[in-house]
């Protein structure tokens, strides 16, 4: 194809800026939990984002990735047009990434996989037409978006229950947090390895079947258990601070499976949200290499690897400072609380991510937290702040679509003269 | 510049600012103590220095008040409602300023009680003291409901702190029975105008438990959601 290698190192430039964006941005919200109820220190949160981002991205990118690249474009009809498939996602990548970059200058609450979609779907429809677009594929994404928040909110405050009965509303709450703390943790390593394994881990060479895959993950939940349980006879047990709040060192406790729900949740995150950024740019660069659009271009491992690059060097020279603003502005948020959320939310996305399905992930951490306040369990929500949350998607699609569809038109006229 | 609007979602508890302004409510009518005991014994000096103390915690308590209202906006979803607790603030806030209230009157008019008198006054207002600790301790209940989220022995536990708050504040109604029929005793030897400030005192005083046990009963509304 002609100007190939300036579309792969545009593709690039541009993926690269979209993963920085959103380990600038993105990450803190998924670390604001941990960081917010202080299971974690501001350090430690930024090395455990910065190595599970990169595995979720690396082992359980894939699916999703797949979905943005090939999956909402109907490669049928644009089989005889592959640069315009070239230009609409190097327009899509560079839209979402400038929309971002307005909307964080705002503090607007905007979504990285809204804006992505939306642009997706705006240069494909507006300019090359809307039978290009795969509607139903379009239809079940929007679904899952308002599925998502529903499901981890359900998911969170069962959770939130399951905390409350074996727990804290025991006679003696320190002693079942002991015995169940580990349990939760088996629960967190056991699902995101077998939803991880599910999905495949062919393209490092692991190739797995049913039966193994269960005995996998259930080693990787003994593991984590091991670990919790090792940590907990690690806490000293200071009765003296439980005599102003009686839960101070059952909350400790809670700290540990923090810790652990954190990293599944930096994970659950990296699977999800890189696709934002290498679905497009991988679009690109098989198109550019073969010259054709092939449904069965299968996903060369270093591009997720270079999405996960991206997304350590936004988290360590820009989130850093903005998940220390989080932790800030999260004062009241108790482990127990925290835990629930978080795993609720890491849960949802990481079977979203093996069903290939992007998500936001700050909605579905939005739907948890709600989950464990409807059980009465936080302090203060503002449901005014969660609204506008709620809300911003209905004005991301179409900004995202709009600006998509300039660069389109410009790319366009640039290259196909 | 950064901002997150995630973080935003979490509104700051109400329940430590509400704790810290019945602290400071329990602080300034604990006062009492040391005022009637100068009153009693007519050092109007020392008992105008308390008065002022007084005061001022009283207007520290309002300032928290505020603080905490600022802070409640509607639209905010909260483990008990808005309103039971926003009540539970005005009550706590009402007691300082009974105290405040008693503590003025008595230096405006410089009054002086009859001896036999003295002692009883005392103990009742150490009662009544008593009640506004009561509520203290039982306020200070809250962050552990809010731990368990209002279910289980937590809830008993608050409960039996309001009963024995009804139990405080019961016996200060009954001394204050007993000081009001042996002033009637005395009141023909006394300038009517006098006794009829004290009367009025008394039943003053007794409003600083009567409004801290109000305190508890809004706090077995706000558990009863």
């Amino acid at each position: 194809m002609e100007f190939a290698d300036v579309f792969i190192t545009l593709a690039i430039i541009f993926g690269l800026f979209m993963a920085w964006g959103i380990g600038a941005n993105d990450v803190a919200n998924a670390m604001a939990t941990s960081v917010g109820s202080k299971a974690l220190t501001l350090k430690q949160a930024i090395i455990i984002a910065a190595i599970f981002e990169f595995a979720g991205a690396y082992l359980a990118g894939g699916e999703v990735t797949k979905t943005i690249r090939k999956g909402i474009l109907d490669n049928k009809i644009l089989a005889g047009d592959p640069e315009l498939v070239v230009y609409g996602m190097l327009a899509a990548l560079l839209a979402a990434g400038i929309w971002l970059l307005i909307a964080s200058k705002k503090g607007w609450p905007v979504s990285t996989t809204h804006s992505i979609v939306g642009a997706i779907v705006g240069f494909a429809a507006v300019g090359i037409g809307i039978e290009a677009v795969m509607w139903a594929k379009v239809g079940s994404i929007v679904a899952s978006w308002v599925v998502s928040p529903v499901l981890s909110g359900l998911i969170a405050f069962l959770l939130f229950m399951s905390v409350q009965k074996l727990i804290l509303l025991t006679p003696d709450p320190l002693k079942n947090a002991k015995r169940y703390v580990p349990v939760y943790m088996f629960l967190v390593g056991f699902i995101v390895t077998l939803v991880t394994l599910f999905k495949g881990l062919k393209h490092i060479g692991l190739h797995t079947t049913t039966f193994q895959n269960y005995s996998l993950a259930a080693g990787f939940g003994f593991l984590t258990m091991l670990f919790g349980y090792y940590a907990i006879s690690k806490i000293k047990i200071d009765p003296k601070a439980d005599k102003d709040f009686h839960y101070t060192n059952v909350e400790k406790i809670f700290g540990i499976l923090m810790m652990v729900t954190a990293c599944a949740m930096a994970f659950a995150h990296g699977s999800n949200d890189v696709a934002n950024a290498v679905g497009p740019m991988a679009a690109v660069v098989s198109i550019s290499e073969s010259g054709e659009l092939t449904q069965k271009a299968i996903l060369p491992a270093w591009i997720l690897a270079i999405g996960g690059v991206g997304i350590i060097a936004g988290l360590v020279m820009y989130g850093r400072r903005v998940i220390a603003t989080v932790g800030k502005g999260i004062t009241d948020l108790t482990p127990s609380r925290g835990f629930a959320a978080t795993l609720a939310a890491a849960t949802t996305v990481v079977v979203a991510s093996g069903t290939g399905l992007p998500i936001s992930t700050t909605h579905t951490l939005v739907g948890a937290v709600l989950g464990v306040g409807i059980a009465r369990g936080i302090g203060a929500v503002n449901m005014r702040v969660v609204r506008s949350i709620f809300m911003s998607w209905i004005v991301t699609l179409p900004a995202g679509a709009f600006l998509a569809i300039i660069i389109f038109f410009i790319l366009k006229g640039i290259f196909s003269s | 510049m950064v901002t997150n609007v995630f973080a935003k979602i979490f509104g700051s508890s109400p329940v430590r600012p509400l704790q810290l302004h019945m602290a400071k409510v329990t602080a300034c009518v604990s006062e009492l103590e040391a005022y009637f005991n100068a009153v009693i014994a007519g050092d109007w000096k020392e008992a105008k220095a308390i008065y002022k103390s007084i005061s001022k915690l009283e207007r520290e308590a309002d300032k928290l008040k505020k603080q905490l209202r600022l802070n409640l906006p509607k639209g905010m979803m909260l483990p008990v409602s808005r309103r039971d607790l926003l009540e539970v603030l005005t009550m706590q806030d009402n007691v300082a300023n009974q105290a405040k209230d008693v503590s003025g009157l008595i230096l405006g008019r410089k009054m002086i009680f009859p001896e036999i008198l003295a002692d009883h006054i005392k103990e009742f207002v150490a009662r009544c003291i008593d009640t506004c600790n009561q509520a203290e301790i039982t306020v200070n209940e809250l962050d552990e409901l809010v731990e368990t989220g209002f279910k289980g022995s937590e809830i008993q536990i608050v409960e039996s702190m309001i009963r024995k708050l009804d139990k405080i504040e019961s016996e200060t109604d009954k001394i204050q029975i007993s000081i009001r029929s042996k002033l009637y005793k005395l009141e023909k030897e006394l300038p009517p105008i006098d006794v009829m400030f004290m009367y009025k005192v008394i039943e003053a005083i007794g409003e600083v438990a009567d409004i801290s046990q109000r305190v508890g009963s809004r706090l077995q509304l706000m558990l009863a959601r």
